[in-house]
């Protein structure tokens, strides 16, 4: 059988289904941006898999943009998060009430 | 065989995918995490983006999952170990998941089927034209000679078109490429930043070096009371 | 200069009553020269001005937009000028009185503020000329009733007076402004200066108004033109010129005291006796004949209007007349007189004969200032005792005071040769030509009046005094008896010093200048009925009074009719049943509903949906991240769906 553009596309949905579905439901906050990293994957995915079906490079050039910018702010993120851990004692997300009225 | 591999590595993806989101382990969730990267890599390269497999599998695998590990690591995640699973949160929040990939696929089945184009890019490249037609560069002979790295380098650092080619079909992605550099540059100063701690008092004469233990960060015994702050 | 004199006919009043204010009521010798001073020097300015040495002084511009124009200027015609003598004489004469009638009174001070604001006002009514500064100083004067009248505010029912004869007043200057501004809706103007009446009157009077007008271009002419009812395209038609002079007599009805408004003039007895003769007797209560003959060409636009205004006078006169048979207290009968005398005047001006009623009105103020005067020293003599039936055999004991109280009362009763005499027969005369209705129950009038002012002086001045204080009566001083003495002699002079053919020489020139002819033919009436009759009458008051009350204890006339005759024909006890008892559940009602429903339900109500919606939207606002995450792609999947699918 042929692999066309649409069994790509809907990897990507399903792996971004997937994170999804972690961001909502995990506790830790490392586990939650993990999963948001995993929804970054999965769109990068997508670039590339209309970058050749298309039958032009931007896509690509724009996923080398996207992996750096993510790994600047994975880095950035991790930060905070180990901030935050040294105020609270705490990476359970249920505890970061701050916001509430 | 391009259905095999696309089939193992698409679903090798999957699985450990659905393994970070439902592993307790922290530190298994972030190796999970690493393995479908790898695994996404493999679809990178069927889909003859070479270079960014291998961009993938240096940035995202070799650094972040590492830089991941090290944080779960550093912070102590023993307890949520043994936390009780929220059943009914997690029926709404994949309720939400699956409502979203209804979504996708009803979106995908209203296109039309794209069938995969042949294997590289070498007969009919379209270096950096944006809809300009096949035949227009298969003359350039010089121009179709270099795989996707090369295509992405002249993307990313030409500043002059290559010989042969017009300035009318030229495109640079050079000023992002600096501004990226830069921004990485201060993500770097801003984790330093946001990292530091007190300075620890340190004796200045050598006299008074003693043999004691340097003062220890909070220990767990203070999360219930530092949960109040 | 010249032009400036009469202006000080009203800054000497004000500008004592600012003294005053300011902190000479705290020093009553300061007080007293200021008020005393300034009446005297009104007086000799009104001299002046009736000797015509005064021209009409500069007028003031006030309003002047295009519709509108309002000045403070004055009118010296022979109406104002005779009005004006009788408020600056007899008013010196009530103050130069109250010199030693109040002289043991702690706030003798506040009384001389309180007198020379009301003369500032009065004369200020005298002389305007146009009816919106007139409006002011009538709220000046009923201000300054409610001042005076509530004197000795520490007495309850002083206080309640007051304020009876402020609302009373308030009530009929509803009507007053209601027929001013139709007034000045249909004319175009409020100025009430003869000429200007006079080319108003030419302009809507109607063929069946009974007026034959042959220089009706010329009087046109000086009328205004624009006024907003012939801008609108609204003609002056019967009705609503009826309702202006209504409403215009319904400022007379409040400050005059006219039926179904006069239960404030008897209660307004409780100020001090010179506040009641000056105000409710000789000046305050006249303002409102003096403004129905200063508007008269408007009020014979209106013939319905005329015979409302000539009825209602007539009823006020008889009603009280009625009434002061059965009252026991000095000053009640008095006041109930004083009101009869108005009724009478109103229904002159309501029987086309407005000279007629300022000639009473005159004369009228010279005796009722006299007996109220003389009432007050009586009061003074037998310290403070006001029943009549307390008193006895006076005239022996006081003599002075007696006999000027006996002059006043036969002038009052209309015995010649004493003013009343002329002043009310020639009055009834000119009724009878109206309607010889009127003209009876005038001439019952006259004899009920001399019925109950014989009673008074029989029970008061004659017999044996009736209890111990009665016996020992002392004289008033020289100078309470001075103004007694010359208000004695105006009253016995008063008919023969020309009175009756100087206002008879107003009437008719205005009444030339606008042509106008009686809708009813008008004959001349007999000697017998101008003169026999009523004094047949008189007599014949005087001789069943005297008949009745000359050697009497108590009062021999008991039963029904007299009963409701003593309780005032229940007028007080109606009006606070359902006036006063609906205002107060009305007042009531509203209350409730401002505090329970717009207060409660409307404001309150408001305010507690917004809390409630604020506390309901809080719930939204949980903390948790993943919830509001949740929401989010919630949200973004459904906008997602609907961009893509419809």
């Amino acid at each position: 059988m042929q692999i066309t553009l649409n069994d790509y596309l809907f990897v990507a949905g399903t792996l971004f289904a997937i994170g999804l579905f972690g961001v909502l439901m995990r506790r830790n906050l490392l586990i939650i941006y993990m999963s948001l990293e995993m929804m970054l994957q999965a769109a990068n995915l997508t670039f590339v898999a209309f970058s050749r079906f298309n039958h032009h490079m931007e896509g690509q050039v724009f996923v080398f943009f996207v992996i750096t910018v993510a790994a600047a702010e994975v880095a950035v993120g991790l930060a905070l998060i180990v901030a935050l851990y040294r105020l609270k004692q705490t990476t359970t997300v249920r505890d970061l009430t701050k916001l509430k009225f | 065989m391009q259905p095999l591999f696309f089939w193992i590595f698409s679903i090798g993806m999957i699985l450990c995918a659905l393994a970070v989101v439902f592993n307790r382990n922290a530190v298994a969730s972030a190796l999970c995490f690493t393995f479908a990267i790898c695994f996404m890599a493999g679809l990178f390269v069927m889909l003859s983006a070479f270079f960014l497999a291998a961009v993938q599998i240096l940035v995202t695998a070799g650094a972040v999952m590492v830089l991941f590990l090290f944080i779960i690591m550093l912070l102590d995640l023993s307890a949520m170990e043994h936390a009780p699973r929220h059943w009914i949160w997690m029926a709404f929040s994949g309720l939400l998941a699956l409502a979203f990939l209804a979504l996708i696929g009803k979106t995908l089945a209203t296109l039309p089927a794209m069938a995969e184009p042949p294997a590289s890019y070498q007969s009919q490249a379209q270096v950096t034209a944006f809809g300009k037609t096949v035949d227009q560069n298969i003359s350039q002979s010089r121009i179709d000679k270099g795989d996707d790295t090369h295509r992405i380098g002249r993307l990313l650092f030409a500043t002059k078109p290559a010989p042969g080619e017009t300035w009318e079909s030229f495109t640079s992605y050079v000023a992002p490429f600096e501004i990226t550099s830069l921004l990485i540059l201060v993500a770097t100063i801003g984790i330093i930043v946001l990292c530091k701690q007190e300075e620890r008092p340190r004796p200045h004469h050598r006299e008074e070096i003693s043999r004691e233990a340097p003062p220890v960060p909070p220990v767990r015994e203070d999360r219930e009371a530092a949960l109040k702050t | 200069m010249d032009h400036y004199v009469a202006w000080f006919l009203l800054i000497c009043p004000l500008a004592a009553t600012i003294a005053i204010l300011l902190g000479w009521h705290k020093q009553p010798s300061h007080a007293i020269f200021a008020s005393i001073g300034s009446s005297v020097l009104c007086f000799l300015i009104a001299l002046t001005v009736f000797a015509g040495w005064v021209p009409a002084p500069k007028s003031f511009m006030w309003i002047d937009l295009p519709g509108l124009q309002v000045d403070f200027s004055m009118i010296l015609d022979p109406l104002s000028k005779g009005m004006l003598l009788v408020v600056t004489g007899v008013g010196m004469l009530v103050h130069i009185f109250s010199y030693g009638y109040m002289e043991h009174d702690p706030g003798k001070g506040r009384f001389f503020g309180g007198l020379s604001i009301f003369m500032f006002s009065m004369t200020g009514i005298v002389l305007s000329s146009n009816l919106i500064m007139l409006f002011i100083f009538w709220e000046g004067v009923g201000f300054s009733s409610y001042l005076l009248v509530g004197f000795w505010y520490e007495r309850e029912s002083a206080a309640q007076a007051a304020n009876k004869a402020f609302v009373c007043n308030r009530l009929a200057d509803f009507g007053f402004m209601t027929g001013i501004l139709l007034f000045w809706f249909l004319m175009g103007t409020v100025s009430v200066e003869p000429n200007v009446l006079a080319g108003v009157y030419a302009q809507h009077a109607l063929p069946w108004m009974g007026s034959i007008l042959d220089n009706h271009s010329v009087l046109a002419a000086s009328a205004p033109s624009a006024s907003v009812a012939t801008q609108l395209g609204v003609h002056a038609n019967p009705v609503l010129l009826a309702i202006m002079v209504v409403g215009l007599f319904c400022g007379c009805i409040g400050k005059s005291a006219m039926f179904p408004l006069h239960v404030w003039l008897p209660d307004a007895m409780e100020g001090p006796t010179p506040v009641s003769a000056l105000i409710h007797a000789a000046t305050m209560v006249a303002a409102g004949v003096y403004m129905l003959c200063r508007v008269f060409p408007l009020l014979l636009l209106s013939d319905a209007g005329m015979t409302v205004i000539a009825s209602i006078g007539c009823l006020t006169a008889v009603m009280a007349a009625l009434i002061a048979v059965q009252q026991n207290d000095i000053k009640r009968i008095l006041a109930y007189s004083t009101l009869s005398q108005l009724g009478y005047m109103v229904m002159a001006v309501g029987c086309y004969a407005p000279d007629a009623a300022m000639f009473h009105l005159t004369t009228h103020a010279f005796f009722k200032a006299l007996l109220f005067l003389a009432a007050g020293s009586v009061i003074h003599a037998l310290h403070d005792e006001q029943d009549i039936w307390k008193m006895g055999g006076l005239l022996r004991k006081i003599p002075l005071t007696g006999i000027t109280f006996l002059i006043g009362m036969l002038a009052l009763s209309g015995v010649p040769p004493f003013a009343g005499f002329f002043s009310k027969d020639y009055l009834l005369s000119l009724c009878f030509a109206r309607s010889p209705f009127f003209y009876t129950v005038g001439v019952f009038t006259a004899f009920l009046t001399a019925f109950y002012m014989t009673r008074l002086v029989v029970i008061a001045f004659f017999g044996p005094a009736r209890t111990k204080a009665a016996e020992h009566p002392h004289e008033s001083p020289w100078h309470m008896t001075t103004p007694l003495v010359i208000l004695a002699v105006l009253s016995c002079i008063g008919g023969f010093i020309g009175l009756k053919p100087y206002y008879n020489g107003w009437s008719t020139s205005v009444v030339h200048t606008i042509n106008f002819v009686t809708p009813f033919p008008v004959g001349e009436p007999s000697l017998f009925m101008e003169m026999i009759l009523p004094m047949c009458v008189v007599l014949l008051g005087i001789g069943c009074a005297w008949a009745l009350y000359h050697d009497a204890q108590t009062d021999p006339l008991e039963g029904g009719l007299f009963r409701v005759l003593a309780n005032k024909f229940y007028f007080d006890d109606i009006y606070d049943t359902y006036v006063v008892g609906t205002q107060q559940l009305v007042a009531r009602s509203f209350a409730w509903i401002d505090s329970w429903i717009i207060d409660g339900l409307i404001i309150r109500g408001a305010a507690y949906v917004c809390v409630g919606f604020g506390e309901l939207l809080r719930l939204f606002q949980t903390g948790n991240l993943q919830a509001y995450a949740y929401v989010f792609t919630l949200g973004g999947l459904i906008l997602i769906y609907f961009t893509l699918f419809h």
